[in-house]
């Protein structure tokens, strides 16, 4: 058992170098330009937006809407150390433990008297609560406002890259836990989950805490990436974006969350070109999408080095 | 000294009394049986006892480390930690998990790795999953279900499902275990296992079991004393030959005419 279990974080390690070494090259060679590196960076922050989602919702069960308000903590702690503190790479780090600490605090808050709803209506509270922050950061006076801010470019593409492996293994490693297991019974069937000793009301604010926490790291590398930051790129609109990517990929799987965030960011770029139609073809997809494949393009499946043994054996097996 | 000791328990939904004024006293190790016809608040008292519901009335006090405790008014997920477990009558397994992981999840209150552990991936972390998994598989011994450890839940056939919600119900390490209608939907070499099962758990964790069934042969073979619900009334109580002669229980089945 544990000579698998080493084996398969060996397995993972070399996937992530070879990834690293890849992209790597191909912007050495020039493959990826300038414009390809910042889909690139975008790929990585949905990525951690919809892993992060997808452990309330897709893991605990838990409908949030509000996910674009922690979002939006964490680019503007981000922000406002860049701007007003200190610049480049410390005031990145700075910028994503204060934006880390204040989501963790506000999902508390958050967390505590909506938790205690069910299904929409716990919905539409989180949407609300997401709008709050955003219109409490829309009227202060260190974020200049509706105005926003223009900072100075202070994360790469790798660190991006380092952070949705930092992300992703946080949230696999809860959620292959015995933590993770009383959340997924939350998801499963509460009643059964409280009878068996799990305290349900403890996991959801749990997990909805995780979830702020590391959506605030991706708000927070976005303010370093991309120049500037505005109240009203993180309204509920962006949440239901970050809704789209986990429910594309299937509820529950982050393997699933992974290749729609590709895929979604990817589609979006390519569809700039044509403006007028871009959001025509997008809706189409998602339509295609939800009609051929009802619980995402994975369902709850998860890719693993041992389940992709067990395919070639079998493989193996009907060959011979 | 008894395990569980309910006194005056009544639980009104608006003007419905669903319980009322229903008083039990249950030894360590017994095996009790609650019976009545349909409606009868069977259910609703098994919600009471073990925290789904809220008492409007009455106490209900267990027996923790030789001290009465009232648990009338703690949540479900405190009175398991204190000894109580349960299944259900429409069964409430997690359908979309292993069989595995249903048991490993009851095992919780075990738990003793930190989230952060559990995230750093310490060696204790992986030291207790084995543990568990370890338990857990003993357990599925139990109620012969080891070769389905790694089947999904809703692919089980029904009578399995029961068994596995009595393992499940088992692995919270339980002092009092309640099962609500263990046989329902069983054919008869179901049942005759079921029983079979139910004896041998009882001998070998000496636990007490109160269950409800409907099924009167098995109620009448294995139960060493049963209680009797109407109307939320507890309308009799005794060994199962008190019961099957006593007058007012014919009469709740059968209606009045039927005793003379």
């Amino acid at each position: 058992m544990k000579y698998w279990l080493k084996r398969n974080t060996l397995l993972w390690a070399g996937l992530i170098a070879l990834t690293y070494l890849l992209l790597h090259i191909l912007i050495a060679l020039g493959i990826i330009n300038n414009v390809y590196q910042t889909v690139l960076m975008t790929i990585g922050i949905n990525i951690i937006l919809a892993v992060s989602l997808n452990l309330i919702i897709g893991v605990t069960g838990q409908f949030s809407l509000g996910h674009a308000g922690f979002m939006v903590i964490g680019a503007y702690s981000c922000g406002v150390i860049l701007k007003h503190v200190t610049a480049g790479l410390a005031g990145v780090f700075v910028g994503i433990a204060i934006g880390i600490l204040i989501s963790a605090a506000v999902a508390l808050i958050v967390a505590i008297p909506t938790l205690r709803l069910k299904g929409d209506y716990l919905a539409i509270a989180t949407l609300g609560f997401g709008e709050i922050i955003r219109i409490v950061i829309l009227n202060m006076e260190i974020t200049n406002g509706a105005a926003g801010l223009i900072l100075p470019k202070a994360v790469s593409w790798q660190m991006i890259f380092w952070a949705v492996v930092i992300c992703t293994v946080i949230i696999v490693n809860f959620g292959t836990s015995a933590h993770g297991r009383a959340c997924i019974s939350v998801r499963e069937d509460e009643i059964a989950a409280e009878a068996m000793g799990i305290n349900t009301t403890q996991y959801k604010i749990l997990a909805f805490v995780i979830g702020a926490m590391i959506a605030s790291v991706a708000g927070a590398l976005y303010a370093g990436a991309f120049y500037v930051i505005k109240p009203d790129m993180f309204t509920y609109s962006k949440s239901i974006d970050i809704l789209v990517l986990v429910v594309f990929g299937g509820m529950g799987s982050i393997t699933g969350s992974f290749i729609s965030s590709v895929l979604v960011s990817i589609l979006n770029t390519a569809l700039q070109q044509f403006s007028s139609i871009r959001m025509i073809v997008y809706g189409l997809a998602l339509v295609a999408i939800m009609v051929f494949r009802p619980s995402g393009l994975l369902g709850r499946k998860e890719f693993t080095f041992s389940g992709l043994m067990k395919k070639l054996d079998q493989k193996k097996g009907a060959a011979s | 000294m008894s395990v569980l000791k309910v006194t005056g328990l009544t639980k009104n939904f608006g003007g419905l009394s669903a319980v009322s004024n229903v008083n039990m006293e249950i030894e360590q190790g017994e095996l009790i049986g609650l019976i009545g016809p349909n409606g009868a608040g069977k259910t609703t008292l098994f919600n009471l006892l073990t925290g789904v519901y809220e008492p409007s009335e009455g106490t209900i006090e267990l027996n923790v480390d030789g001290i009465m405790t009232s648990i009338g008014s703690k949540k479900p997920y405190v009175i398991s930690k204190l000894g109580v477990s349960r299944t259900f009558q429409n069964i409430r397994l997690f359908k979309e998990l292993t069989v595995l992981d249903n048991v490993r999840i009851a095992m919780h209150q075990s738990v003793k790795t930190s989230v952060l552990s559990s995230i750093l991936r310490l060696p204790s972390f992986y030291q207790e999953e084995a543990e568990l998994e370890k338990r857990a598989r003993e357990l599925l011994k139990t109620v012969n279900l080891e070769e389905h450890a790694d089947d999904l839940a809703k692919n089980l056939p029904y009578g399995k499902q029961r068994r596995l919600e009595i393992a499940r119900a088992l692995a919270t390490d339980p002092k009092v275990l309640f099962l609500d209608e263990p046989a329902a939907g069983m054919n008869p070499q179901e049942t005759s296992e079921l029983t079979q099962l139910i004896h041998e758990i009882k001998e070998k964790v000496h636990l007490t079991i109160i269950l409800i069934e409907h099924d009167m042969s098995l109620v009448m073979s294995i139960c060493e004393r049963i209680y009797v619900l109407d109307y939320g009334r507890c309308i009799a109580k005794g060994t199962p030959d008190q019961i099957k002669t006593n007058k007012r229980v014919i009469e709740a089945y059968l209606g009045e005419d039927a005793s003379c």
